[in-house]
């Protein structure tokens, strides 16, 4: 199998937060029962800042961080379930503003598996005569939320993270194994921002609700805590590797006690399951590559080390790509 | 299976969940008022009585104590025996 390296990573933020106690103002809620049902302490909210804003400034600081030129680029991908625009797509806004004139580029939308599908479409284009590729998960939530509708906007958040990938021969660093599963008929159990068919020749009687977050909150849960877990271990057996084998699980970043959950499935420590949804909420295809790169960054993921990564949310999709980092 | 047996299938899972003593759930029960559980704990109850008695529980309308619980299994089991 060739090797593919994920050189660097980096992710953006917008600065405004957002505590538990200042979403008292919009809705009935309290910091207590937001906390031990989420585990969500505050999120980024932006104050303006689109998605291809977030996705720029994040590939800006990757590229900053690496000896690579723009130009060097073979093509972006933003997985993003809230794009600026239908046309342009992120990345193309992205490739504009960076000056990598020889990338093509395309916005891939897995909701919050986003960016492990992206992974998978990057890892085969990286198999094949690309070399070199940004993929960065970004979202604007914000604009998806009903604000003054408790039981989805305590959950979620804005952000973008990313990684630079390389074909690398020369190199242990590996993608080992990857597990892709979507239930489009459990479909309905998530959405977000339906887009009406207004024109001369239609009314559209739709719900104008239908552009904001409804979620069935207990198939969703049973979904994360029954799916993820059967995904890992797919992925793990198409990899020939066992759970204790994983040093570290980087999950997409929904709900503690989903995550809680899942480690308990898999028999495994929670220690494993790193987090950050306290400081971020849920930020659908930008939360994995956000802790993937946190946890680089601090030193806790290392290179030699097997990581699983899983993503889970709207379509229903989940997926897990499980790398040598 | 006697409803003795599920009782105890189903006292050990909401005593796994909550981390209650076993001898706070009983029949009479009440599973949000009693055991302070929230609708999460409520969700993975669920969960786990639908995977260790292979059932469907669509709703948990109408489901408030444990013998509701018990009740509901009892009866998904004789239909699906029947």
């Amino acid at each position: 199998m060739t090797s593919i390296r994920i050189v660097q990573s980096a992710h953006e933020v917008p600065e405004k937060i957002i505590q538990n106690d200042d979403l008292t103002a919009y809705m009935d809620t309290s910091d207590e029962w937001i906390r031990t049902r989420t585990g969500i302490l505050q999120r980024h909210v932006s104050t303006g800042q689109t998605t291809a804003d977030l996705s720029t400034s994040v590939a800006k600081k990757i590229l900053a961080q690496s000896d690579w030129q723009a130009e060097d680029l073979d093509f972006i991908i933003v997985a993003t379930m809230s794009p600026d625009y239908m046309t342009p797509a992120t990345a193309a806004i992205v490739q504009s503003r960076i000056g990598a004139k020889n990338a093509f580029a395309f916005d891939l939308n897995a909701a919050c598996s986003g960016f492990i599908y992206g992974l998978r479409v990057a890892g085969d284009l990286l198999h094949g005569n690309c070399r070199k590729g940004l993929l960065i998960g970004s979202e604007v939530l914000s604009k998806l939320v009903d604000w003054h509708e408790r039981s989805t906007a305590v959950l979620f958040g804005d952000g973008a993270g990313g990684v630079l990938l390389e074909h690398a021969p020369d190199s242990d660093s590996e993608f080992i194994a990857s597990d892709l599963k979507t239930i489009g008929e459990l479909g309905d159990r998530l959405t977000a921002g339906y887009q009406p068919v207004n024109s001369p020749f239609t009314n559209d009687p739709a719900d104008p609700h239908k552009r904001y977050f409804e979620m069935d909150g207990r198939a969703v849960y049973k979904f994360a805590t029954h799916d993820v877990p059967d995904s890992i271990e797919r992925a793990l057996k198409q990899a020939r590797l066992l759970v204790n084998d994983v040093d570290y699980f980087v999950l997409h970043q929904a709900n503690q006690r989903i995550i809680n959950q899942i480690a308990k499935r898999l028999g495994q420590p929670t220690d494993k399951f790193l987090s950050n949804v306290a400081n971020y909420g849920n930020t659908s295809a930008a939360s994995v590559p956000m802790l993937l790169d946190e946890a680089i960054q601090a030193g806790t993921i290392k290179r030699g080390q097997t990581i699983a990564l899983s993503g889970f949310g709207g379509g229903l999709t989940v997926g897990t790509q499980i790398i040598k980092f | 299976m006697t409803k003795d047996e599920i009782f105890s299938k189903v006292q050990a899972i909401i005593v796994d969940q909550t981390g209650e003593d076993a001898e706070k759930v009983t029949l009479t029960t009440n599973i949000k008022q009693d055991l302070d559980a929230d609708s999460l704990d409520i969700f993975e109850v669920i969960n786990e009585i639908e995977d260790e008695f292979d059932i469907k529980i669509e709703t948990e309308d109408g489901i408030e104590t444990v013998a509701d619980l018990v009740g509901f299994v009892e009866k998904q089991l004789a239909k699906e025996q029947g």
